[in-house]
């Protein structure tokens, strides 16, 4: 476990103080922060960092509080919910290659996609010729990559807060109610404060994934027009421009962000812990 | 006599107006899942059209069905075909996972059941492993890999989504193995049944539905993961999800094509995920969720 887990992260900080291009053999040999200084200095690896950070809040957040309105809807009976309950879930379970695919082009693209195609269609009901057809992965290509990725990640937290909401005791939501508390007063005091630590869990797993994303940034834009967020470019530098030492220290850096996160997971993981052994 | 009516008719009326705005949530429940499963049946409905039918603007949606573009996936006159890959995926996810379950259980088992000193530290170590982003460990990984002789060998990938997988796997199993009854396992070792007696004959059966979910889990992540895929397979090992970012270059006239692959590369995760609904949430929080 530890080896397989643990070792591959100590290579990375030793290559990361190291000279190493694969193009350049000869010319291999401890270069102490230079990586560092480099990887600092390249404004790509700054546009880059800005891009993941708005790329993981933007898609956490919203798919936060979209799966919060999808569970409360849920929550209640109606016909059909177990239908309904499938189909919000199939975006969860499409393969992520598969749907960066899919959003690129058979939704996204300018000439055919199925967004243009719409816009057309509804234009033409009012007999004009003339839609507006943006490209949209050029116009708004960060945009259109969270787009897909809130999507994705939506059902994710849809399922997680529909099994706390279903876990909350209702002898207490039926005594708030006989006491003649209305639906807000029992979500804001009841309902919420019980769902704050699955809301919690949700963001944290949620931010944990995201931040990590490869697939949707590869597929969609390859990187390009500022959607290149850190794992990207990491792939980048080492894949095609085969600097080891640089690809070294920027994964480096990749990693400390997650340290950020990832103290705060704990904290709220093992919160849930001391819950659990009481 | 009027006042006691009023009275009456009060709850009656609200209870009406209840009614109302429940139906009204319930429709507004099938319009956002009919919006998010959108995507994924305009996948399906192009999968299904032919190439010409399938690159139109205005979509055409009632153009005739076909089964071409599945039948080109699947090789049919273009001479590549996407079984090799298929299988590795396959032979990938399956092993991995089946070595997850062998590795997972006795130590959740250990962690669970007879609660080792610090476990939650144990515990812990377990899930900061999964913290570390696994571009950070990509580069030695590859140099390793490379060394060893096993670039672009399936077996690779299989001991990588083993590793990968095992924290979360760990978690899951703990949680789910702590719900076995204490006087089932204290009555078994009275008897003199031994660790892997009891491990097979007692805790298994019991907590089954738990293992299950944990191994459709481990097989979702392996069969999606693209990153190592991409970088550390090449001809031979080359998984579905790399084989799938072939098509990210073609354009134009082969939409009906790429929308089949996508589909059938899907099929096997939303099968499998369609049929644990339940215990895909339990498993996805990481078993915290009860």
């Amino acid at each position: 476990m530890i080896v397989v887990t643990q070792l591959p992260f100590v290579g990375t900080l030793v290559i990361s103080f190291m000279r190493w291009n694969a193009l350049e053999p000869d010319d291999r040999g401890f270069g102490g922060l230079a990586n560092y200084k480099a990887a600092f200095e390249d404004p790509a690896l700054r546009s880059s960092i800005k891009t993941t950070v708005l790329l993981t809040a933007a898609v956490v957040l919203v798919s936060l509080l979209l799966g919060l309105v999808l569970a409360l809807l849920l929550d209640r009976r109606f016909r059909g919910r177990g239908i309904v309950r499938t189909m919000l879930i199939t975006p969860f379970l499409v393969v992520p290659a598969a749907s960066a695919l899919l959003w690129k082009h058979a939704i996204y693209n300018a000439s055919y996609g199925l967004l243009n195609g719409t816009l057309t269609w509804l234009w033409s009901l009012f007999g004009s010729t003339r839609a507006p057809q943006p490209d949209w992965l050029s116009t708004t290509p960060l945009l259109a990559v969270e787009a897909s990725l809130i999507w994705q990640w939506t059902p994710f937290m849809m399922l997680i807060l529909l099994a706390g909401l279903q876990s909350r005791p209702m002898d207490v939501v039926e005594a708030a109610r006989v006491d003649g508390a209305s639906t807000w007063q029992v979500f804001r005091y009841l309902t919420f404060p019980h769902l704050r630590r699955y809301l919690e869990l949700a963001a944290l797993l949620g931010s944990i994934y995201v931040v990590q994303n490869f697939d949707a940034v590869f597929t969609l834009t390859s990187g390009g027009l500022g959607t290149a967020n850190l794992p990207y470019t990491v792939y980048q530098t080492f894949y095609q421009g085969h600097d080891y030492g640089q690809a070294s220290a920027e994964g480096v850096l990749v990693v400390i962000c997650t340290i950020l996160l990832a103290t705060f997971a704990l904290r709220t993981v093992s919160s849930l812990f001391r819950e659990e052994s009481l | 006599m009027t006042a006691a009516t009023t009275t009456l008719s009060a709850p009656r009326r609200r209870a009406a107006a209840a009614r109302r705005g429940g139906a009204l949530l319930g429709l507004l429940a099938w319009g956002c899942g009919v919006l998010f499963f959108l995507p994924f049946a305009w996948m399906v409905l192009t999968s299904l059209h032919s190439e010409s039918a399938a690159a139109t603007n205005p979509p055409s949606v009632g153009a005739g069905l076909t089964l071409q573009g599945y039948r080109e996936f699947f090789g049919a006159g273009t001479g590549v075909s996407p079984w090799p890959p298929l299988i590795n995926s396959l032979t990938a996810s399956v092993a991995s996972t089946l070595l997850v379950l062998l590795l997972s259980i006795p130590a959740a088992y250990a962690l669970s059941i007879r609660p080792v000193r610090k476990w939650t530290d144990v515990m812990f170590f377990f899930l900061s492993t999964k913290m570390l982003p696994a571009v950070a460990g990509l580069l030695p990984i590859y140099l390793i890999a490379q060394n060893a002789g096993m670039l672009d060998d399936i077996w690779l990938l299989v001991i990588l989504y083993t590793a990968m997988n095992l924290p979360i796997a760990v978690w899951m199993m703990r949680s789910f193995l702590a719900e076995v009854p204490r006087e089932l396992l204290e009555a078994a070792s009275i008897d003199g049944a031994g660790l892997l007696t009891t491990l097979a004959r007692i805790v298994a059966p019991v907590a089954m539905p738990g293992i299950a979910a944990t191994a459709l889990i481990s097989f979702i992540f392996s069969w999606n993961e693209l990153l190592f895929a991409r970088v550390l397979t090449g001809v031979v090992a080359g998984t579905a999800p790399v084989f799938l970012t072939g098509f990210v270059t073609s354009q134009g006239l082969f939409l009906a094509k790429v929308c089949a692959a996508a589909v059938c590369i899907s099929v096997p995760v939303l099968v499998a995920g369609f049929a644990a609904q339940d215990k895909l949430v339990q498993g996805l929080s990481l078993g915290a969720v009860k």
